[in-house]
């Protein structure tokens, strides 16, 4: 099934959307959820086979309930994740057990401020926090893969940023610098 | 709509405090603390579980915050599941009622003390549960000190007038824990009120009732 899971983190929260499709006419609406809830300040939205999905979030809540017993607050997405992902990538390593069929999406709005994490189901974690060099590269990226060559007709892509403008500004111009030396 | 009030006071020590109910538009609990160790810190001894439903606890207070750490992931639990069904008074008080009895039979007992009150399908409900698992529900509770002083008080209220307002029931309340006050030389003079109504659950305070220590000088022999 192709099934498609996003998340954006924006300034005050995260927001998640899920493409569930519905493969019989028999279920009732909203059977099946793909978003979870793993604790009071914790979503998890999930990409894949439901019935390994909701394994994870039975492990996810599980972990959240240990952290807030023993340390009597609330489990930072850091923590969870590193703990998620070490489960996932546990059932990739030996023969009796299969890999999780499942890419997640964990989202997570506390005193740090929204934070996002996914998890895809070779146990590799990762934040959505990326240097600007390569969110220019995935923003092209979609560009391209949303761009259909047969149908569309040709484009050129146009992009544009803002951030530590400074700082790579300079890099530039120290880039240039050397080798307008190097020319000369 | 008839609601209940319940008050809790407690001491420091296996002795537990007392819990009281009075119907009215809310269901109100309250705590007045004292005991020696109390006078420096404000622990509150009442907790919101959720909008329908609080808890008051007398007797050992880490026991308590054990409890009270296992209800709050409970209540998470069921948040998360977000299918609209949460703990109800009773289900809460049925459940505590096994825990209880359940320690107290392997000769592990939680030295507690529990009020469980709150609305249960729009009615008022008021329980308690101890430490060895004795567990009953009543319109009025009320525990330790408060059992020989301020149920026959709140008995009486309640009997007189058992649809009070929620400023008479606070009221009495407030005039029992006062009375407790004058006769427990241990007390101090500061509780806590919880409150449910169909609006919701709220735990205020501290509350300092108004004591008139006027009648002091006419009691005698003990110079």
């Amino acid at each position: 099934m192709q099934l498609t899971a996003v998340g954006i983190r924006g300034k005050d929260g995260i927001v998640f959307g899920v493409e569930k499709l519905v493969t019989s006419k028999l279920y009732e609406a909203g059977a099946n959820k793909r978003i979870f809830n793993i604790d009071r300040h914790i979503g998890l939205a999930v990409a894949g086979l439901l019935a390994d999905s909701r394994q994870i979030v039975e492990v996810a809540r599980e972990e959240a309930s240990n952290y807030r017993f023993n340390y009597g607050t609330a489990i930072p997405l850091k923590h969870l994740t590193d703990r998620v992902s070490g489960y996932i990538h546990a059932h990739t390593l030996y023969s009796s057990v299969r890999p999780f069929g499942v890419s997640c999406i964990l989202g997570s709005y506390d005193d740090e401020g929204p934070v996002m994490y996914m998890i895809d189901p070779s146990g590799v974690s990762w934040m959505r926090d990326m240097p600007i060099t390569d969110l220019v590269k995935e923003v092209a990226k979609i560009i391209y893969i949303v761009h259909d060559e047969v149908k569309d007709k040709n484009f050129e892509l146009e992009l544009s940023w803002v951030g530590e403008t400074e700082k790579f500004a300079k890099e530039a111009l120290e880039e240039s610098d050397d080798s307008d030396e190097e020319e000369l | 709509m008839e609601t209940q009030f319940t008050t809790e006071f407690w001491r420091n020590g296996p002795t537990p405090g007392g819990l009281y109910q009075f119907p009215g538009q809310g269901n109100n609990q309250k705590v007045s603390q004292y005991g020696p160790a109390k006078h420096t810190l404000n622990l509150s001894r009442l907790m919101k579980v959720n909008d329908s439903t609080i808890i008051g606890a007398g007797g050992d207070y880490a026991d308590y915050q054990f409890l009270k750490s296992l209800i709050e992931q409970r209540v998470i639990e069921e948040e998360c599941l977000n299918d609209g069904f949460n703990y109800t008074p009773n289900s809460l008080y049925s459940w505590l009622t096994r825990v209880m009895y359940n320690r107290r039979s392997n000769f592990n007992p939680l030295w507690n003390v529990f009020v469980v009150g709150g609305l249960q399908n729009g009615e008022p409900f008021l329980g308690y549960i101890d430490k060895i698992g004795i567990a009953y529900q009543a319109p009025t509770i009320a525990t330790g000190y408060g059992a020989y002083i301020a149920q026959p008080l709140l008995r009486e209220a309640y009997e007189k007038n058992p649809n009070m307002s929620l400023t008479d029931a606070e009221r009495h309340i407030d005039r029992c824990l006062k009375i407790l006050y004058y006769r427990d030389a241990r007390s101090l003079n500061k509780y806590e009120v919880a409150i449910v109504t169909k609006d919701g659950s709220i735990v205020k305070g501290p509350i300092s009732s108004n004591p008139n220590w006027e009648v002091a000088k006419m009691i005698k022999g003990y110079e």
